[in-house]
């Protein structure tokens, strides 16, 4: 399966050469946007003297979190050539659920598993309405995100509702490490990441969603059952979107239902420079989570070196766009 | 697809990628290095910096309250970054831009706070770690969960809006259009509160014949205006949480031709507002200071750097009802004053 990779170019010498590691290099979807990150890290370091402090990588994974774990469900989904605009609305719900229930004197236990389960339920019903009745994910998710977020405004009374409970809090503590402050969400962020990246290269699931996302018609006839694949990532994305209102109320112990309105952009952001096609079949979760990491170093850099938020939006946003762009201009004219 | 193919194509797919992504790279280090030298000409070794974290970036008092405070900043020969968050409620946004600044070790961090609760563990590690917090514009609970809050005082604000519109009813029986701003706000809620208090209405009373959330933005309270309109054309005054929210209420009552029965109260004090006053458009507007708002901020976290002084407990920074129809037992100022006192 590897062997067209080899090409004849390589001739018979036995010994490795920096053009092999190269092409390796290549070889690895998260190559690119890892050495992205690098590049911004080092060039932060060298003109900032605050950016590699200790404190601030541990902030800047912390303000990953989040938005890392939505932009997982939403790899998901882009890969299975869908797309989700209600993640943060579907992830406030789940905030709400959660503290509201605690705070009207609910087990904690209860409203934790109620908030996932609402989450999940909204991404069932997405995924019946992409799977089932063909209707484009962008319209149902377009109309989720409204639909969802007028719920949780309904449920909460457009109130805010503090958190105090230590199980809803437990994301957000953790351990000091050389200077470092990890939570366990940082922990959680990686474990999931590894665990998704593990089920969709190693696991038959992972193969359907990849098959689907890049010819739905090809893989019905190889057998896959297509419409239960694209139902069976929205659900998960679902229950990850839960995941991270529990995150959420790790990092900001309250729940209001205008939080998160952009987080939706934001996940999409982050696979996007994690080097995922939006058009689905190709990509990886690695990626995605490099290209998270991308923006918050940017925006933290950013600030370290005294530039102000709109400049900061410029050169996020020029970003995504060169990204893809570039991407575009060398599949058009690459060779043959 | 025959494996030969795909493969190839995999490859192909894969070196383009791993090229776009370092010339994404570059240019990463491009704005960086753009960054640095900005950076370097003002990172002198003592000089004070200072955060300034708002709502948002879009909103016109927002837009006053960063140029006042960078004009402050410049005066004193500090540094200003301002920050903001992505909408009004983007807690996590303001909790990034709080973190982002403690780590670059600002002296202190003006901020206006979007929840008042929600961003409270990012405020006390910044006091924790020796950051003077000053809140602006809204106060957080606790008040003295900063080190000081110089605001308007919206229930204040409100009131006086709603005596003023009561006062120009002058006996006839009022049919009130609520316009608030966005749900959950703690200064939609005050300005509310202070209007109903200030006209002798309480919530649920009949003579409110509409409410209406309209976000603070122009197109929503239009939007809503026309359609409480459907279901009663007869009001006669309308309370808005802010100018813009005027705006399009007034666009609403022009297209309906209701203008000569209807009076419309705000709340802002922005040049575009007092001329919308001046007009005719509006009643009156009650004036906040958001450039008395930044100033002092600054000046307090510069006078905290070099004596180490902190400011402490609610400074109002003050609300002055603008009006060329004054009435009697209400003071007020004319769109004259305004017009030279006004923001943005």
């Amino acid at each position: 399966m590897r062997s067209p990779v080899t090409t004849p170019a390589a001739g018979g010498d036995a010994r490795p050469r920096p053009r092999d590691m190269l092409r390796y290099a290549f070889r690895t979807p998260a190559i690119g946007p890892l050495a992205a990150l690098v590049v911004a890290v080092v060039a932060f370091a060298v003109t900032t003297e605050t950016f590699l402090t200790p404190q601030n990588l541990s902030l800047v994974l912390q303000q990953s979190i989040v938005v890392g774990t939505l932009a997982l469900g939403q790899s998901l989904i882009i890969l299975t050539a869908g797309i989700d605009l209600a993640n943060g609305a579907i992830a406030v719900l789940g905030t709400i659920v959660m503290a509201k229930l605690v705070l009207d004197g609910g087990n904690p236990v209860t409203a934790l598993v109620l908030g996932l389960v609402a989450a999940t339920l909204v991404g069932l019903v997405n995924g019946l309405l992409v799977s089932r009745l063909r209707l484009p994910p962008f319209i149902v998710t377009l109309g989720a995100l409204t639909v969802v977020y007028a719920v949780a405004r309904l449920y909460s009374q457009s109130r805010s509702y503090p958190v105090t409970s230590g199980l809803l809090l437990f994301w957000g503590n953790g351990l000091g490490v050389g200077g470092m402050f990890l939570t366990w969400g940082t922990f959680l962020l990686v474990g999931l990441y590894g665990f998704f990246w593990y089920v969709l290269t190693q696991t038959a699931w992972g193969r359907h969603i990849y098959a689907v996302g890049n010819a739905p018609e090809s893989a019905r006839l190889t057998g896959i059952d297509v419409r239960r694949t694209v139902l069976s990532v929205y659900v998960t994305a679902g229950l990850l979107y839960g995941v991270a209102a529990w995150q959420s109320l790790g990092r900001i112990p309250n729940a209001d239902p205008n939080s998160y309105q952009t987080a939706n952009l934001e996940s999409i952001t982050a696979v996007v420079l994690g080097g995922t096609s939006l058009f689905g079949g190709r990509g990886s979760v690695i990626g995605t989570l490099i290209g998270a990491l991308i923006v918050n170093v940017l925006r933290s850099g950013l600030t370290q070196a005294g530039i102000d938020s709109l400049y900061q939006d410029v050169a996020t946003g020029t970003l995504v766009v060169v990204a893809v762009g570039v991407d575009q201009i060398l599949r058009r004219s690459g060779p043959r | 697809m025959t494996h030969d193919r795909a493969g190839h194509e995999r490859t192909r797919r894969r070196r383009r990628r791993g090229v776009t992504l370092l010339v994404a790279g570059a240019l990463v280090s491009g704005a960086v290095a753009c960054g640095g030298a900005d950076g370097s000409g003002g990172q002198g070794a003592h000089q004070i910096t200072i955060g300034l974290v708002t709502k948002t970036e879009a909103n016109p008092f927002f837009v006053a309250l960063r140029h006042a405070a960078t004009a402050a900043a410049h005066r004193n020969d500090a540094r200003l970054i301002a920050l903001a968050g992505k909408f009004d409620g983007d807690n996590e946004g303001q909790v990034n831009a709080v973190e982002s600044l403690i780590a670059r070790g600002v002296n202190g961090i003006l901020i206006t706070p979007s929840n008042t609760t929600g961003i409270l563990g990012a405020i006390r590690e910044a006091r924790r770690q020796g950051i003077l917090v000053i809140a602006l514009d809204t106060a957080t609970q606790p008040e003295n969960a900063v080190d000081a809050t110089y605001a308007t005082d919206n229930f204040k604000a409100g009131r006086l809006q709603g005596a003023y519109l009561k006062a120009l009813l002058a006996g006839r029986a009022p049919k009130v259009f609520v316009l608030d701003g966005t749900p959950g706000s703690e200064v939609s809620q005050d300005r509310h509160d202070g209007f109903l208090d200030g006209f002798g209405l309480k919530d649920g009373s009949p003579a409110i014949i509409g409410q209406a959330n309209a976000n603070g933005d122009r197109n929503t309270a239009q939007a809503a205006t026309e359609n409480l309109l459907l279901r009663a054309s007869d009001v006669n005054t309308i309370y808005t949480i802010n100018e813009p929210v005027a705006g399009g209420a007034y666009e609403a009552i022009t297209d309906r031709g209701l203008t000569r029965q209807v009076t419309i109260g705000s709340i802002d004090g922005s040049c575009d507002g007092v001329r919308d006053v001046k007009a005719g458009t509006l009643a009156a507007t009650v004036m906040q200071f958001p450039v008395g708002m930044a100033t002092d901020g600054v000046d307090a976290v510069v006078a905290f750097a070099k004596s180490g002084v902190r400011p402490s407990g609610f400074t109002d920074t003050g609300t002055v009802l603008i009006t060329d129809r004054p009435v009697r037992g209400l003071p007020s100022q004319s769109t004259a004053w305004g017009l030279q006192h006004c923001w943005g």
